[in-house]
Protein backbone atom coordinates (compact mmCIF):
# COMPACT_ATOMS: atom_id res chain seq x y z
CA UNK A 1 0.00 0.00 0.00
CA UNK A 2 1.65 3.38 -1.03
CA UNK A 3 0.56 6.61 1.12
CA UNK A 4 0.67 8.86 -1.67
CA UNK A 5 -1.83 6.94 -3.65
CA UNK A 6 -3.96 6.29 -0.29
CA UNK A 7 -3.70 10.18 -0.11
CA UNK A 8 -5.06 10.69 -3.45
CA UNK A 9 -7.96 8.66 -3.44
CA UNK A 10 -8.57 10.25 0.16
CA UNK A 11 -8.50 14.06 -1.59
CA UNK A 12 -10.97 12.61 -4.08
CA UNK A 13 -13.53 12.28 -1.98
CA UNK A 14 -13.63 16.06 -1.32
CA UNK A 15 -15.14 18.95 -3.66
CA UNK A 16 -14.37 22.60 -2.52
CA UNK A 17 -10.68 21.39 -0.50
CA UNK A 18 -7.48 22.13 -2.24
CA UNK A 19 -5.54 19.30 -3.09
CA UNK A 20 -2.66 20.62 -1.62
CA UNK A 21 -4.15 20.57 2.18
CA UNK A 22 -3.98 16.73 1.81
CA UNK A 23 -0.56 15.58 3.35
CA UNK A 24 -0.11 12.38 5.62
CA UNK A 25 -0.07 14.81 8.47
CA UNK A 26 -3.55 16.57 7.88
CA UNK A 27 -5.85 16.37 11.04
CA UNK A 28 -9.05 15.30 8.56
CA UNK A 29 -11.74 15.92 11.12
CA UNK A 30 -10.51 19.74 11.12
CA UNK A 31 -11.01 20.33 7.20
CA UNK A 32 -13.76 22.66 7.08
CA UNK A 33 -15.40 20.54 4.07
CA UNK A 34 -15.48 17.37 6.75
CA UNK A 35 -18.67 15.97 7.73
CA UNK A 36 -19.97 12.30 8.31
CA UNK A 37 -21.02 12.26 4.70
CA UNK A 38 -18.19 12.41 3.54
CA UNK A 39 -16.82 9.77 5.71
CA UNK A 40 -19.53 7.68 4.23
CA UNK A 41 -17.50 8.40 0.60
CA UNK A 42 -13.80 7.77 2.72
CA UNK A 43 -15.80 4.20 3.92
CA UNK A 44 -16.84 3.55 0.40
CA UNK A 45 -13.47 4.00 -1.16
CA UNK A 46 -11.20 2.10 1.14
CA UNK A 47 -13.85 -1.00 0.75
CA UNK A 48 -13.81 -0.41 -2.87
CA UNK A 49 -9.86 0.11 -3.45
CA UNK A 50 -8.51 -1.71 -0.42
CA UNK A 51 -11.26 -4.02 0.24
CA UNK A 52 -11.31 -2.89 3.82
CA UNK A 53 -14.29 -2.26 5.41
CA UNK A 54 -13.54 0.30 8.35
CA UNK A 55 -16.15 1.22 11.24
CA UNK A 56 -16.94 4.23 12.67
CA UNK A 57 -14.67 4.18 15.29
CA UNK A 58 -11.81 4.00 12.50
CA UNK A 59 -12.72 6.69 11.40
CA UNK A 60 -13.08 8.12 14.93
CA UNK A 61 -10.08 7.10 16.33
CA UNK A 62 -7.69 8.14 12.88
CA UNK A 63 -6.44 11.79 13.90
CA UNK A 64 -4.60 12.15 10.82
CA UNK A 65 -4.78 10.84 7.09
CA UNK A 66 -1.70 8.80 7.98
CA UNK A 67 -3.35 7.44 10.73
CA UNK A 68 -5.90 6.15 8.60
CA UNK A 69 -3.72 5.15 5.93
CA UNK A 70 -2.07 2.61 8.46
CA UNK A 71 -5.72 1.75 9.91
CA UNK A 72 -6.53 0.21 6.73
CA UNK A 73 -3.29 -1.56 6.44
CA UNK A 74 -3.60 -2.90 9.91
CA UNK A 75 -6.93 -4.83 8.25
CA UNK A 76 -5.48 -6.14 5.24
CA UNK B 1 -26.29 -20.90 7.70
CA UNK B 2 -30.22 -19.93 7.57
CA UNK B 3 -31.60 -21.09 4.48
CA UNK B 4 -35.54 -21.79 3.89
CA UNK B 5 -36.82 -23.21 1.03
CA UNK B 6 -41.30 -22.90 0.55
CA UNK B 7 -43.02 -24.38 -2.75
CA UNK B 8 -46.01 -24.52 -3.65
CA UNK B 9 -46.61 -20.50 -2.88
CA UNK B 10 -46.89 -17.20 -5.23
CA UNK B 11 -47.06 -13.45 -4.53
CA UNK B 12 -50.56 -12.33 -6.29
CA UNK B 13 -49.95 -9.13 -6.00
CA UNK B 14 -48.23 -5.48 -4.06
CA UNK B 15 -49.75 -2.24 -3.18
CA UNK B 16 -48.67 0.50 -1.35
CA UNK B 17 -50.20 3.32 0.59
CA UNK B 18 -48.55 6.66 1.54
CA UNK B 19 -49.53 10.09 2.96
CA UNK B 20 -50.81 12.66 0.49
CA UNK B 21 -48.38 15.47 2.11
CA UNK B 22 -44.57 15.38 0.56
CA UNK B 23 -42.01 17.40 2.81
CA UNK B 24 -38.95 18.62 0.19
CA UNK B 25 -35.31 17.78 1.57
CA UNK B 26 -34.24 21.02 -0.26
CA UNK B 27 -36.49 23.15 1.26
CA UNK B 28 -36.87 21.95 4.89
CA UNK B 29 -38.86 23.92 7.25
CA UNK B 30 -39.00 23.99 10.78
CA UNK B 31 -40.40 20.34 11.29
CA UNK B 32 -37.47 19.27 9.55
CA UNK B 33 -34.56 17.66 11.69
CA UNK B 34 -31.13 19.17 9.62
CA UNK B 35 -27.55 18.03 10.74
CA UNK B 36 -26.04 21.57 10.86
CA UNK B 37 -22.70 20.04 9.81
CA UNK B 38 -24.00 19.83 5.77
CA UNK B 39 -25.90 21.75 3.02
CA UNK B 40 -29.43 20.29 2.47
CA UNK B 41 -28.11 20.20 -1.32
CA UNK B 42 -25.49 17.73 -0.08
CA UNK B 43 -27.42 15.45 1.78
CA UNK B 44 -29.66 15.22 -0.95
CA UNK B 45 -26.74 14.51 -3.30
CA UNK B 46 -25.35 11.97 -0.90
CA UNK B 47 -28.49 10.28 0.02
CA UNK B 48 -30.45 10.67 -3.36
CA UNK B 49 -33.33 11.28 -1.02
CA UNK B 50 -35.21 14.70 -2.76
CA UNK B 51 -38.74 14.45 -0.97
CA UNK B 52 -40.27 12.05 1.21
CA UNK B 53 -43.67 11.58 2.25
CA UNK B 54 -44.84 12.45 5.75
CA UNK B 55 -47.70 12.89 8.25
CA UNK B 56 -47.83 13.46 11.53
CA UNK B 57 -51.56 11.53 11.48
CA UNK B 58 -51.74 8.19 9.87
CA UNK B 59 -50.00 5.29 11.52
CA UNK B 60 -48.47 2.23 9.27
CA UNK B 61 -51.61 0.43 9.74
CA UNK B 62 -53.76 3.02 8.20
CA UNK B 63 -51.56 3.39 5.38
CA UNK B 64 -51.74 -0.41 5.42
CA UNK B 65 -55.27 -0.63 5.65
CA UNK B 66 -55.63 1.73 2.53
CA UNK B 67 -52.88 -0.60 0.74
CA UNK B 68 -54.59 -3.88 1.77
CA UNK B 69 -58.28 -2.68 1.01
CA UNK B 70 -57.05 -1.39 -2.64
CA UNK B 71 -55.32 -5.02 -3.44
CA UNK B 72 -58.04 -6.91 -2.18
CA UNK B 73 -60.51 -5.03 -4.91
CA UNK B 74 -57.89 -5.39 -7.48
CA UNK B 75 -57.32 -8.68 -6.93
CA UNK B 76 -61.12 -9.33 -6.32
CA UNK B 77 -60.47 -11.44 -3.32
CA UNK B 78 -63.09 -12.68 -1.35
CA UNK B 79 -62.13 -11.60 2.30
CA UNK B 80 -63.35 -14.19 3.98
CA UNK B 81 -60.74 -16.40 2.13
CA UNK B 82 -58.24 -14.79 3.88
CA UNK B 83 -56.94 -16.44 6.99
CA UNK B 84 -53.50 -15.12 7.66
CA UNK B 85 -52.10 -11.56 8.27
CA UNK B 86 -48.64 -10.70 8.99
CA UNK B 87 -48.25 -6.81 10.21
CA UNK B 88 -44.06 -6.29 10.25
CA UNK B 89 -43.52 -2.77 11.92
CA UNK B 90 -41.33 -0.95 14.85
CA UNK B 91 -44.40 1.25 14.73
CA UNK B 92 -47.43 -0.52 15.44
CA UNK B 93 -50.60 1.38 16.95
CA UNK B 94 -50.43 0.54 20.86
CA UNK B 95 -47.80 -1.58 22.88
CA UNK B 96 -50.62 -3.72 23.28
CA UNK B 97 -52.35 -5.50 21.57
CA UNK B 98 -50.58 -6.45 18.50
CA UNK B 99 -51.61 -4.40 15.54
CA UNK B 100 -52.35 -7.45 13.37
CA UNK B 101 -55.70 -7.93 15.41
CA UNK B 102 -56.64 -4.41 14.74
CA UNK B 103 -56.39 -4.85 11.05
CA UNK B 104 -58.27 -8.38 11.31
CA UNK B 105 -61.69 -6.76 12.22
CA UNK B 106 -60.64 -3.55 10.48
CA UNK B 107 -60.22 -5.47 7.08
CA UNK B 108 -63.22 -7.44 7.80
CA UNK B 109 -61.30 -10.56 8.02
CA UNK B 110 -62.85 -13.65 9.17
CA UNK B 111 -62.19 -14.29 13.30
CA UNK B 112 -60.75 -17.80 11.98
CA UNK B 113 -57.44 -15.77 10.78
CA UNK B 114 -53.89 -15.81 12.14
CA UNK B 115 -52.47 -12.69 12.75
CA UNK B 116 -49.43 -11.68 14.45
CA UNK B 117 -47.10 -8.76 14.53
CA UNK B 118 -43.13 -9.03 13.57
CA UNK B 119 -41.18 -5.94 15.15
CA UNK B 120 -38.22 -5.52 12.07
CA UNK B 121 -37.54 -2.68 10.26
CA UNK B 122 -35.54 -2.46 7.00
CA UNK B 123 -35.11 -6.41 6.63
CA UNK B 124 -38.77 -6.96 7.62
CA UNK B 125 -40.67 -7.79 4.78
CA UNK B 126 -38.12 -10.44 3.61
CA UNK B 127 -38.62 -11.90 7.06
CA UNK B 128 -42.19 -11.54 7.55
CA UNK B 129 -42.48 -12.97 3.48
CA UNK B 130 -40.88 -15.97 4.96
CA UNK B 131 -42.85 -16.24 8.00
CA UNK B 132 -46.11 -15.98 5.69
CA UNK B 133 -44.98 -18.33 2.91
CA UNK B 134 -43.88 -21.18 5.83
CA UNK B 135 -47.74 -20.63 7.06
CA UNK B 136 -49.02 -21.26 3.58
CA UNK B 137 -46.56 -24.18 1.94
CA UNK B 138 -48.86 -26.95 3.16
CA UNK B 139 -51.80 -26.03 1.63
CA UNK B 140 -53.78 -25.13 4.67
CA UNK B 141 -54.09 -21.89 4.41
CA UNK B 142 -54.63 -20.96 1.09
CA UNK B 143 -54.60 -16.78 0.96
CA UNK B 144 -52.58 -14.28 3.20
CA UNK B 145 -51.48 -10.82 3.69
CA UNK B 146 -47.95 -9.18 4.33
CA UNK B 147 -48.22 -5.78 5.68
CA UNK B 148 -45.25 -3.91 6.24
CA UNK B 149 -44.22 -0.17 7.02
CA UNK B 150 -43.30 2.19 8.94
CA UNK B 151 -45.01 5.50 9.45
CA UNK B 152 -45.93 8.02 12.39
CA UNK B 153 -43.18 7.10 15.35
CA UNK B 154 -44.27 6.36 18.89
CA UNK B 155 -42.99 9.44 20.05
CA UNK B 156 -43.92 12.82 18.62
CA UNK B 157 -40.63 15.12 19.35
CA UNK B 158 -42.57 18.50 19.48
CA UNK B 159 -39.38 20.48 18.30
CA UNK B 160 -37.68 17.90 15.55
CA UNK B 161 -41.05 15.80 13.65
CA UNK B 162 -39.34 14.59 10.78
CA UNK B 163 -36.11 12.88 9.38
CA UNK B 164 -35.01 14.00 6.40
CA UNK B 165 -33.74 10.17 5.16
CA UNK B 166 -36.86 8.30 6.45
CA UNK B 167 -40.42 8.44 4.55
CA UNK B 168 -43.73 6.94 5.75
CA UNK B 169 -45.27 4.04 3.85
CA UNK B 170 -47.31 1.13 4.63
CA UNK B 171 -47.74 -2.13 2.11
CA UNK B 172 -49.28 -4.87 1.42
CA UNK B 173 -48.24 -8.22 -0.14
CA UNK B 174 -51.28 -10.77 -0.96
CA UNK B 175 -49.69 -14.48 -1.22
CA UNK B 176 -51.60 -17.51 -2.50
CA UNK B 177 -51.10 -21.45 -2.22
CA UNK B 178 -50.33 -22.26 -5.36
CA UNK B 179 -49.94 -26.44 -5.92
CA UNK B 180 -46.96 -27.29 -8.32
CA UNK B 181 -45.27 -23.20 -8.11
CA UNK B 182 -41.50 -23.16 -7.25
CA UNK B 183 -42.30 -21.30 -4.22
CA UNK B 184 -39.38 -19.26 -2.48
CA UNK B 185 -35.54 -19.46 -1.54
CA UNK B 186 -34.33 -17.67 1.85
CA UNK B 187 -30.91 -16.43 2.83
CA UNK B 188 -31.15 -15.03 6.59
CA UNK B 189 -28.49 -13.60 9.00
CA UNK B 190 -28.29 -11.74 12.39
CA UNK B 191 -25.71 -10.13 14.22
CA UNK B 192 -26.95 -8.43 17.49
CA UNK B 193 -23.56 -6.92 18.45
CA UNK B 194 -24.63 -4.37 16.50
CA UNK B 195 -27.77 -3.83 18.42
CA UNK B 196 -26.93 0.05 19.31
CA UNK B 197 -26.06 0.92 15.43
CA UNK B 198 -30.04 2.18 15.05
CA UNK B 199 -31.77 2.08 17.93
CA UNK B 200 -34.67 4.01 20.46
CA UNK B 201 -33.16 3.89 23.73
CA UNK B 202 -35.82 4.66 26.37
CA UNK B 203 -39.41 3.79 26.39
CA UNK B 204 -38.71 -0.34 25.95
CA UNK B 205 -38.53 -2.18 29.73
CA UNK B 206 -34.57 -2.28 29.76
CA UNK B 207 -34.69 1.79 29.81
CA UNK B 208 -38.51 2.45 31.30
CA UNK B 209 -40.16 5.92 29.90
CA UNK B 210 -39.41 8.69 32.55
CA UNK B 211 -38.80 12.06 32.60
CA UNK B 212 -35.28 12.09 31.77
CA UNK B 213 -36.24 10.41 28.08
CA UNK B 214 -37.52 14.03 27.48
CA UNK B 215 -33.82 15.55 28.06
CA UNK B 216 -31.86 16.69 25.07
CA UNK B 217 -28.36 16.20 24.53
CA UNK B 218 -25.95 17.29 21.52
CA UNK B 219 -25.09 13.94 20.05
CA UNK B 220 -23.60 13.88 16.05
CA UNK B 221 -24.32 17.46 15.50
CA UNK B 222 -28.11 16.95 16.23
CA UNK B 223 -29.96 17.19 19.45
CA UNK B 224 -31.63 14.08 20.77
CA UNK B 225 -33.43 12.73 22.99
CA UNK B 226 -33.91 8.89 24.05
CA UNK B 227 -37.32 8.72 22.83
CA UNK B 228 -36.11 9.56 19.18
CA UNK B 229 -34.42 6.84 17.47
CA UNK B 230 -30.68 7.21 16.62
CA UNK B 231 -28.29 5.67 14.25
CA UNK B 232 -24.43 5.20 14.06
CA UNK B 233 -24.22 6.37 10.04
CA UNK B 234 -20.73 4.99 9.18
CA UNK B 235 -21.35 1.61 10.97
CA UNK B 236 -24.26 1.19 8.88
CA UNK B 237 -23.07 1.78 6.18
CA UNK B 238 -20.45 -0.70 6.41
CA UNK B 239 -22.64 -3.40 7.70
CA UNK B 240 -24.72 -2.60 4.35
CA UNK B 241 -21.95 -2.42 2.08
CA UNK B 242 -20.54 -5.74 3.08
CA UNK B 243 -23.45 -7.39 4.20
CA UNK B 244 -26.04 -7.23 1.36
CA UNK B 245 -23.80 -8.05 -1.30
CA UNK B 246 -22.60 -11.28 0.41
CA UNK B 247 -25.89 -12.39 1.28
CA UNK B 248 -26.92 -12.29 -2.12
CA UNK B 249 -23.89 -14.16 -3.02
CA UNK B 250 -24.46 -16.66 -0.38
CA UNK B 251 -28.26 -17.45 -1.78
CA UNK B 252 -27.36 -18.14 -5.37
CA UNK B 253 -24.37 -20.14 -4.19
CA UNK B 254 -26.21 -22.65 -1.61
CA UNK B 255 -29.25 -22.78 -4.12
CA UNK B 256 -26.95 -22.88 -7.31
CA UNK B 257 -27.84 -20.67 -9.64
CA UNK B 258 -26.50 -17.82 -11.35
CA UNK B 259 -27.43 -14.39 -9.45
CA UNK B 260 -27.32 -12.25 -12.54
CA UNK B 261 -30.30 -14.25 -14.55
CA UNK B 262 -32.31 -12.32 -12.01
CA UNK B 263 -34.99 -9.79 -13.73
CA UNK B 264 -35.04 -7.29 -11.33
CA UNK B 265 -32.92 -6.38 -7.84
CA UNK B 266 -34.82 -5.17 -5.30
CA UNK B 267 -32.80 -4.03 -2.38
CA UNK B 268 -33.98 -2.10 1.01
CA UNK B 269 -33.55 1.51 0.09
CA UNK B 270 -31.16 2.35 2.55
CA UNK B 271 -29.43 5.47 0.80
CA UNK B 272 -28.36 6.01 -2.29
CA UNK B 273 -24.72 6.22 -1.96
CA UNK B 274 -25.10 2.39 0.31
CA UNK B 275 -27.42 1.02 -2.83
CA UNK B 276 -24.94 2.58 -5.15
CA UNK B 277 -22.02 0.45 -3.84
CA UNK B 278 -24.04 -2.57 -2.88
CA UNK B 279 -25.09 -2.72 -6.75
CA UNK B 280 -21.38 -1.69 -8.29
CA UNK B 281 -20.08 -4.55 -5.91
CA UNK B 282 -22.31 -7.25 -6.96
CA UNK B 283 -21.57 -5.71 -10.81
CA UNK B 284 -25.48 -5.25 -11.48
CA UNK B 285 -26.98 -3.19 -14.28
CA UNK B 286 -28.38 -0.09 -13.19
CA UNK B 287 -32.03 -0.89 -15.35
CA UNK B 288 -32.48 -4.07 -13.22
CA UNK B 289 -31.61 -2.34 -9.79
CA UNK B 290 -34.72 -0.20 -9.68
CA UNK B 291 -35.01 2.62 -6.51
CA UNK B 292 -37.49 4.69 -5.22
CA UNK B 293 -35.37 6.94 -2.26
CA UNK B 294 -35.38 10.03 -4.64
CA UNK B 295 -39.47 11.09 -4.03
CA UNK B 296 -39.69 8.10 -0.88
CA UNK B 297 -36.31 7.84 0.90
CA UNK B 298 -35.73 5.32 2.99
CA UNK B 299 -38.99 3.71 4.25
CA UNK B 300 -37.85 1.00 5.97
CA UNK B 301 -39.68 -2.07 5.76
CA UNK B 302 -41.98 -0.90 2.86
CA UNK B 303 -39.34 -0.13 0.81
CA UNK B 304 -39.00 -2.97 -1.55
CA UNK B 305 -42.68 -3.51 -2.08
CA UNK B 306 -42.89 0.68 -2.20
CA UNK B 307 -40.00 -0.11 -4.83
CA UNK B 308 -41.87 -2.45 -6.97
CA UNK B 309 -45.03 -0.50 -6.70
CA UNK B 310 -43.95 2.90 -7.44
CA UNK B 311 -40.81 2.00 -9.94
CA UNK B 312 -42.25 -1.79 -11.65
CA UNK B 313 -46.00 -1.26 -11.79
CA UNK B 314 -47.25 -1.82 -15.91
CA UNK B 315 -43.53 -3.45 -16.12
CA UNK B 316 -43.80 -6.97 -15.52
CA UNK B 317 -47.25 -8.54 -14.16
CA UNK B 318 -48.01 -10.35 -17.21
CA UNK B 319 -44.67 -12.03 -18.22
CA UNK B 320 -42.60 -14.79 -15.82
CA UNK B 321 -39.60 -12.22 -13.98
CA UNK B 322 -37.28 -13.09 -11.59
CA UNK B 323 -37.03 -11.07 -8.41
CA UNK B 324 -34.14 -10.90 -5.71
CA UNK B 325 -34.66 -8.60 -2.66
CA UNK B 326 -33.05 -8.30 -0.13
CA UNK B 327 -33.54 -6.44 2.86
CA UNK B 328 -30.80 -5.25 5.66
CA UNK B 329 -30.44 -2.60 8.95
CA UNK B 330 -31.56 -2.45 11.97
CA UNK B 331 -30.91 -5.01 14.36
CA UNK B 332 -28.83 -5.81 12.58
CA UNK B 333 -30.79 -8.19 11.05
CA UNK B 334 -31.06 -9.14 6.82
CA UNK B 335 -32.59 -11.38 4.41
CA UNK B 336 -32.55 -12.27 0.55
CA UNK B 337 -35.06 -13.51 -1.20
CA UNK B 338 -35.64 -15.36 -4.91
CA UNK B 339 -38.47 -15.61 -6.42
CA UNK B 340 -40.45 -16.04 -9.69
CA UNK B 341 -43.67 -13.69 -11.03
CA UNK B 342 -46.33 -14.11 -13.15
CA UNK B 343 -49.73 -12.79 -13.25
CA UNK B 344 -49.68 -10.61 -10.52
CA UNK B 345 -51.77 -7.39 -9.47
CA UNK B 346 -49.69 -4.39 -9.16
CA UNK B 347 -52.34 -1.91 -7.43
CA UNK B 348 -52.01 2.08 -8.23
CA UNK B 349 -49.77 3.73 -5.50
CA UNK B 350 -52.35 5.06 -3.04
CA UNK B 351 -52.04 8.46 -1.51
CA UNK B 352 -53.89 8.46 2.04
CA UNK B 353 -55.46 11.30 2.97
CA UNK B 354 -54.82 12.45 7.09
CA UNK B 355 -58.80 12.28 7.61
CA UNK B 356 -58.57 9.12 6.77
CA UNK B 357 -56.91 8.25 9.86
CA UNK B 358 -58.85 5.38 12.10
CA UNK B 359 -61.07 6.73 13.93
CA UNK B 360 -62.46 3.46 15.27
CA UNK B 361 -59.86 1.59 16.85
CA UNK B 362 -59.12 4.27 19.36
CA UNK B 363 -59.27 4.90 23.63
Amino acid sequence: MDINEFIEHFAEQFEDTDVAEFKPDTKFHDLDEWSSLIALSIIAMVDEEYDVTLKGVDIEGAKTIEDLFNTVKGKK
Amino acid sequence: MAFLSFPNVRIAGFAAGVPQKIASNLHPTKDDVFSSEYSPEDFVNTTGVLERRVSGVLTTSDLSYAAAEKLIADLGWDKSEIEALIFVSQTPDYILPATACILQDRLGLSKDCYATDISLGCSGWVYGLSSVVSLMTSGMVKKALLLCGDAKKRFLDCDHLRDPLFGDAGTATAIEYSEGCKGFDFHFGSDGSGFDAIITPDGGSRNPFSTESLNYKREDALEQCRMVHRMKGMDVFSFGISTAPKSVKKLAEHFDFDYMQADYFIFHQANMKMNNMIAKKLKLPVEKVPSSLRNFGNTSSASIPLTIVSQLKGKFENKPTKFICCGFGVGLSWGTVVFDTNDVIVSELVEVADEEVDKKYVV
